[in-house]
């Protein structure tokens, strides 16, 4: 799919009633579409309960991910082990389907002793075992840093590819233009993966930029943009597939815009009557990633009812004993305040600390 | 007179401006049909229209080099940055640009423009939602630091700032944008700028302060009050310029400054307040100058209670102070 095939629409693989573009279906194994539907379903759950857990004052603050699924899991499904992510702050599918346990995604949400972050930042996650950078809460930083993550790959011969996950409201920040910039003059290896879900916050898309799309960009920057169907999981595994193996073989970046639409309000600070109606929510809801990849499945003999109910309730129960477990655990200790300033702790750091335990 | 929380006095400000001077406008992210995320714009946009409260994309660094734009052209514009926590990505244009002007256009150019931005800690917000980078502008030359800590000076200062001929920086305690509230008259007044405001009398040690750390320091004066010592709680509400001569004046009262502020210790604010006591009033000390601040550490996420000053870090200073 080039910019010019944009113009016809977005890139799309499974139509609303789930049957299917043959010619362009990608190669998947049962199993890994199965994985792929059952990651989907896990994190749609395990992003509700979040949200419920925000409202009982059990945990900080959450920015759902729901209605975007298919255009984070679909993408993360395209990675290698090797491929390293450098997420935005609502990127929790990404990590379930990198394979991240929910008990570590949840450490850090209870910020307890075995949160990874130890409690400095409520980026939803970061580890170097999942290849997964913190997400930075100022939008659009991670960016340029996945662009220099790629070319130092590159200089070192090394086959990683960076993918990198923003929204439609980081487009219009400097860093993304001087990082794609950047990024096309050194041919690096790095995929950017737009997640238009059409909001920052109450600015609607038209508020961030006069282009029809945001794949159209990547032509000012020397390289290639595709729009796809963000709530369609096999366009957005394919698009991603290519762009990879594109950066792979050394032949450069690529800007994915996944099409989508954030279900849920930006954060769970957030009240989203104040600024769109519930009708255009309810016409979105009808596209649901979730139920159209059953449908296909269904259609397909891949998956029943009976299959869908048993795993629904497979995963509720993880995910409630996974609950009950992180927040059994013991809190951070306060010193740890001072951890991680620094390599080695300059003795200034020291004496606040001494003052610390002192005083409590 | 009607009693409001310090986010709604920001409001009234903006509201009474707008509809005082057609020059006045608005922008910055969300604020506009959402009325900000701290509602402090909230009606702004239903009164004025999307021409005077605009809904920027989302790009720091084009919101105040806009604003600088404007300003120049003849405009007043009240740029809001989400959080100051964000302001770092437009600061190449705030001390580079719109804090230059003046000076290298040899006074031809000016920014009269007011760059608002929440900050502070108390919100569990971690540590892109908490910090104070006042020292950053308050470094740099050109550039008008305001931090309000009541309703009253809130409206008050943010009115001064608009009518301003430089640019200012306001900063506003988020963590009391809602709990605290005061009396705050309708229509036109101001708070002069470089002005402190003396909020509570005392004579053994001077808690010199800003922003919501005002309460902490008020907090911490009853206690020691009830232990035999007199505290003086001095709100300076304007860092550039700030107010010398009410600083000397408490010094030489009791002789034991204590300076509290969120930012961290390290050239924070309350080192230039130490210099400034040092270098004039020397002879007046009785203690130490002593900070206390915000750890020298990024803002933490948990924990953050300990973090920052509060009632007993400065009860413990000032009986530091006594006993010297
Ligand atoms: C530099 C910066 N400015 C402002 C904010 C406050 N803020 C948080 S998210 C957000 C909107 C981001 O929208 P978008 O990039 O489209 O991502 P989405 O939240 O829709 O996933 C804003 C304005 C921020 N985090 N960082």
């Amino acid at each position: 799919m080039s910019i010019i095939e944009c113009a016809m629409g977005a890139f799309q693989i499974i139509s609303l009633d789930g049957s299917a573009d043959e010619e362009h279906l990608p190669e998947l194994s049962t199993s890994q579409m199965l994985k792929m539907y059952r990651d989907m379903v896990l994190a749609r759950r395990l992003d509700s309960w979040l949200m419920r857990l925000q409202r009982m004052g059990r945990v900080a603050i959450h920015a759902p991910s729901e209605g975007q699924e298919a255009a984070m899991v679909g993408s993360a499904h395209a990675l290698e082990t090797e491929d390293w992510v450098f997420p935005s702050y609502r990127e929790m599918p990404v990590y379930i389907a990198r394979g991240v346990p929910i008990s570590e995604l949840l450490n850090r949400q209870f910020s307890n002793e075995e949160d990874p972050l130890h409690g400095h930042d409520m980026a939803v996650y970061g580890s170097r075992r999942y290849q997964i950078i913190p997400a930075p809460v100022p939008v659009g930083m991670q960016i340029p840093m996945a662009v220099g993550f790629a070319m130092a790959a590159k200089y070192r011969g090394e086959k990683a590819v960076a993918i990198t996950y923003f929204g439609d409201g980081a487009t219009s920040k400097g860093d993304f233009h001087e990082a794609l910039n950047f990024a096309g003059v050194f041919k690096a290896p790095v995929v950017f993966f737009c997640q238009n879900n059409q909001y920052a916050i109450s600015c609607p898309y038209s508020r961030q930029t006069a282009t029809k799309t945001i794949a159209e960009k990547a032509v000012a920057y020397g390289f290639e943009g595709v729009w796809v169907d963000g709530n369609d999981i096999l366009a957005c595994y394919s698009a991603t597939k290519r762009a990879i193996e594109k950066a792979r073989r050394g032949e450069g970046p690529t800007l994915i815009e996944a099409f989508t639409y954030r279900l849920g309000p930006h954060t769970t600070a957030d009240d989203p009557s104040r600024y769109r109606e519930q009708a255009e929510v309810e016409k979105w809801r009808e596209k649901d990633p979730i139920a159209r990849f059953k449908r296909f499945l269904v259609r397909r003999g891949l998956w029943s009812e009976e299959d869908d109910a048993k795993l629904y309730e497979e995963i509720e129960e993880d995910i409630k004993r996974e609950i009950e477990q992180a927040e059994r655990k013991q809190p951070l200790r306060p010193d740890v305040i001072f951890a991680d300033v620094y390599g080695s702790e300059p003795w200034h750091l020291a004496e606040e600390r001494d003052e610390l335990s002192r005083l409590i | 007179m009607a009693v409001i929380p310090l986010a709604q006095a920001i409001n009234q400000a903006l509201r009474e401006e707008m509809r005082r001077d057609d020059r006045v406008i608005v922008m910055g992210e969300d604020v506009g049909r959402r009325g900000g995320v701290f509602l402090c714009t909230e009606g702004l946009y239903e009164e004025f229209g999307p021409d005077r409260v605009i809904d920027t994309p989302l790009a720091e660094s084009a919101i105040v080099g806009v604003a600088l734009g404007m300003a120049i052209y003849g405009l007043r514009p009240v740029a809001e940055i989400q959080f100051a926590d964000f302001i770092y990505g437009g600061f190449d244009q705030i001390v580079s640009n719109i804090a230059k002007i003046r000076y290298r256009s040899g006074g031809q150019f000016s920014a009269p423009l007011v760059i608002r931005a929440p900050y502070g800690g108390g919100v569990k917000g971690g540590l892109h939602h908490s910090q104070s980078p006042e020292a950053y502008f308050i470094h740099t030359a050109g550039l008008k630091v305001v931090i309000p800590s009541t309703p009253y000076d809130a409206k008050g200062l943010l009115i001064s700032a608009i009518r301003d001929e430089d640019p200012v920086i306001f900063f506003e305690p988020k963590r009391i944008y809602r709990s605290v509230k005061g009396e705050v008259p309708e229509g036109d007044y101001t708070v002069p700028i470089g002005v402190s405001r003396l909020v509570r009398e005392g004579s053994d040690v001077s808690l010199i302060t800003y922003g919501a750390m005002v309460y902490e320091c008020e907090a911490a004066a009853e206690k020691a009050e009830k232990e035999g010592i007199s505290v003086e709680v001095l709100d300076l509400r304007s860092l550039l310029p700030f107010d010398g001569e009410a600083i000397i004046k408490t010094v030489r009262k009791t002789g034991r400054p204590i300076i509290v502020h969120e930012a961290p210790k390290i050239c924070g604010f309350g080192a230039e307040i130490a210099a400034f006591i040092a270098e004039r009033e020397i002879l007046s000390l009785q203690s130490p100058i002593i900070r206390v601040a915000g750890y020298d550490t990024p803002f933490p996420l948990v924990h953050e209670h300990l973090y920052l000053p509060n009632e007993r870090r400065i009860l413990d200073a000032i009986r530091k102070a006594i006993s010297f």
